[in-house]
């Protein structure tokens, strides 16, 4: 593998989470896809749990500009200042950390810097983190700002891909939520519907 | 899916020594896959134990899936939850311990006072581990069967076998005379004890039938020189073509008081009536039977009645009661050989009787023959180990009765008063005992019952049989679902003395050439050998 591919920076970070900003407008991570950034030696791995795109100020607000344009390129070719005028940011969750060679599912001691450079994680790194299927407690435990089942069964969609057979895979992840989710089988259901395909 | 011997199954979950132990089956094993009455071993952190399934159950881990079930036509949803969400459960009863140490190896399986810890693993277990407990085929041991589903010999300890009494039951045609073939083959395979087998129905000796109608072969032609053949009904064995050795005749005066007490109820005697008996023997000696019979209707009657004090009505009752027995033809006034003392020469010689009813195969004519014969044969016996023990030589040759239709001998009523009562009771000390053979294991006494070192019971379907067959054993009501839930045929359950715990077998074939061959091929080795010491 050459240079992984950076996919932006930390500009907001807590000890849970943290907010990256993209390096050009709309090169999100796709949801729950797994990105890893650094702290002094720990590498701190995370999941891609929501995306905005806004504007740099907050009180100034885009206005509709297409009216006369034949296309959506068309229309940002026409206006190029709006790639500088706009921003794409997401929010990771933390869900694990290697220290000294040894993967954690657990939080990391500290928290990411911010301007610390996020990369997403090759499909190795994601079969590596995923042998063990400790950090879904983390995602069934958070209080998120949307649907914890959608982010679960994204990331689940998501690393299911990297694996040489997915539904091995989507069924013993299957098996650990049916378990984590023992006392609340209508969100397990849930879960379980979005897993497929 | 089948599954491995060595596969896990589950976990121990909770439990107790008494009810036995919950193990949750993995997602990996199907409760469709299991089966009661198997073995399987648990991996406690100290010991293995042994144990049988004694109940299968589903479990859920919440209640709402029941309500609103998943669903499951989604092979994805369905293998995410078996395991999970939803699983398996058995009930094992633990039965048997065996030491993780060398010490425990020696000491071999031991019955069970603990439970395994928590979570111990579970599994199948092995031929070798059955092989540990129930021991291989050697010159004590015969090969009686397999478990269920297994390839492995359950053998049974036929020296332990002998010492005690032990009993046969099953509803009719589940095969409890094929059993008692191969047990009494297995006898003399092994030559632990000799047999007198009282043959209500002509099976044991020469050739039995199968229930397919086959004719299958019998102890005689499996083992010529160590079985001999008596027989009540000459012209009934010559039309069957079978050679006995000795024709049986019974003089009145070897009948004595005591055999018809046994026959109150087949011959509808009173009470008083019985009670006649023993005045008249006491006035009339050896000779009673023939002198009361001669007694005629005169004055001289109603004097001697007087003098006995036997009322008249008794003594009708009494009368007609003796003239059903006088009427067997086996029965002569004066019988011309000793039958009781060649089938002590035989036996003595190791020689292993079987004595043929023929046609007489009306329960009086077997009651009266039977304990007639046994009753002086165990007197015998006991005067010869009396003996034995005094003068410190050999001992008599454990010696073991057989009798068919037992809960007219060892009912409630008269249990305490035949000599097979006694036998079942004490004769353990004596070297003979019992080998039952019954139906209705509820007809028989209690006291009998609870003495029986051995039982081996086919499909009981009847409650108070299963209840009075299973009484005073640990786990019994495990076991009452096992027996209820056992084939109609070649299934049986076998508990007690002679195994180390109880085991569900499929009986040994029996009938084929094969089967012969096995069976006699150790008989004969055994035959040359004491041909050269002879």
């Amino acid at each position: 593998m050459g240079e992984a591919e950076r996919v932006g920076e930390v500009i907001e970070a807590s000890t849970t989470d943290f907010v990256a900003q993209c390096y050009e407008l709309y090169e999100l991570p796709p949801l729950g896809s797994l990105v890893r950034t650094r702290e002094q030696g720990v590498e701190l791995f995370g999941v891609v749990y929501r995306a905005t795109t806004t504007s740099f100020e907050p009180g100034r607000r885009p206005i509709a500009r297409g009216r006369d344009e034949a296309s959506e390129e068309a229309l940002y070719q026409a206006n190029p200042q709006l790639m500088k005028l706009l921003r794409s940011e997401f929010g990771v969750l933390v869900v694990g950390h290697r220290e000294e060679g040894r993967l954690h599912h657990y939080l990391p001691p500290k928290p990411p810097r911010i301007h610390g450079f996020i990369y997403q994680c090759s499909p190795q790194e994601i079969r590596e983190f995923t042998e063990s299927l400790g950090f879904l407690s983390i995602l069934v435990n958070t209080h998120l700002p949307i649907a914890g089942d959608e982010i679960i069964a994204a990331t689940l969609r998501h690393m299911s891909r990297v694996h040489e057979d997915p539904n091995a895979f989507l069924v013993s992840a299957g098996k650990e939520l049916a378990i984590l989710l023992s006392g609340n089988f209508g969100q397990l259901k849930a879960i379980l519907g979005r897993l497929k395909g | 899916m089948t599954l491995e011997k060595d596969e896990r199954l589950g976990i121990v979950t909770s439990g107790s020594l008494n009810k036995g132990v919950e193990v949750r089956l993995d997602s990996s094993a199907s409760v469709e896959d299991m089966a009661v009455g198997r073995y399987v071993t648990i991996e406690g952190q100290k010991q293995r134990f042994f144990g049988m399934i004694t109940d299968i159950s589903l479990g859920v881990i919440d209640p709402k899936l029941t309500l609103t079930p998943p669903d499951v036509s989604d092979p994805f949803v369905a293998e995410v939850l078996a395991g999970t969400s939803t699983y398996g459960e058995l009930h094992v009863l633990p039965m048997l311990t065996i030491g993780g140490d060398a010490k425990g190896l020696l000491e071999g399986a031991q019955p069970v006072k603990t439970v395994p810890s928590h979570f111990s693993p579970v599994k199948l277990a092995s031929q070798s581990d059955v092989e540990l407990v129930f021991g291989r085929e050697d010159e004590k041991k015969f090969y009686l069967g397999t478990p269920l589903d297994m390839e492995t010999k359950i053998c049974l300890n036929l020296e332990e076998l002998v010492k005690r009494s032990n009993g046969i039951f099953g509803k009719s045609g589940t095969g409890k005379t094929f059993l008692t073939r191969l047990l009494l083959i297995g006898m003399l395979q092994k030559g632990r004890a000799v047999n007198l087998v009282f043959d209500m129905h002509s099976e044991y000796g020469w050739e039995g039938s199968s229930e397919a109608g086959r004719k299958v072969k019998a102890l005689k032609q499996l083992f010529p020189a160590k079985v001999a053949v008596f027989t009540l009904d000459e012209e009934n064995s010559r039309r069957r073509k079978v050679s006995t050795d000795f024709v049986v005749r019974i003089g009145y005066d070897e009948i004595t008081p005591e055999d018809m007490v046994l026959l109150r109820q087949t011959l509808n005697l009173t009470e008083p009536a019985v009670e006649a008996v023993y005045q008249l023997a006491r006035r009339f000696g050896r000779r009673w039977l023939e002198r009361t019979l001669e007694i005629k209707d005169a004055e001289e009657t109603k004097e001697l009645l007087g003098e006995l004090s036997i009322h008249e009505s008794t003594f009708q009752n009494l009368r007609r009661g003796l003239a059903t027995i006088s009427r067997l033809p086996f029965l002569e006034a004066q019988a011309a050989d000793n039958a009781v003392g060649s089938i002590l020469e035989y036996l003595e010689r190791g020689i292993n009787v079987v004595l043929e009813f023929g046609r007489y195969t009306d329960v009086t004519a077997y009651i009266l023959v039977a304990n007639l014969l046994t009753r002086r044969i165990h007197s015998q016996y006991r005067e010869k180990m009396e003996k034995a023990m005094g003068e410190d030589s050999a001992r008599p040759v454990p010696l073991v009765i057989t009798i068919e239709e037992a809960h007219r001998f060892l009912n409630p009523g008269v249990a305490s008063q035949t000599i097979f009562g006694t036998i079942a009771r004490e004769m353990r000390k004596y070297n003979v005992t019992l080998l039952v053979i019954d139906q209705r294991p509820s007809g028989i006494d209690d006291e009998v019952m609870s003495q029986m070192g051995t039982k081996i019971t086919c499909l009981l379907d009847n409650e108070r049989d299963i209840d009075s067959v299973l009484a005073g054993v640990s786990g019994k009501s495990e076991l009452k679902s096992v027996l209820s839930r056992l084939e109609s045929r070649q299934q049986a359950l076998i508990f007690g003395h002679a195994v180390p715990m109880p085991v569900v077998i499929r009986t040994r074939e029996y009938g084929s050439a094969e089967s012969y061959r096995d069976f006699s091929t150790a008989g004969e080795a055994e035959q040359d050998v004491e041909e050269l010491w002879d």
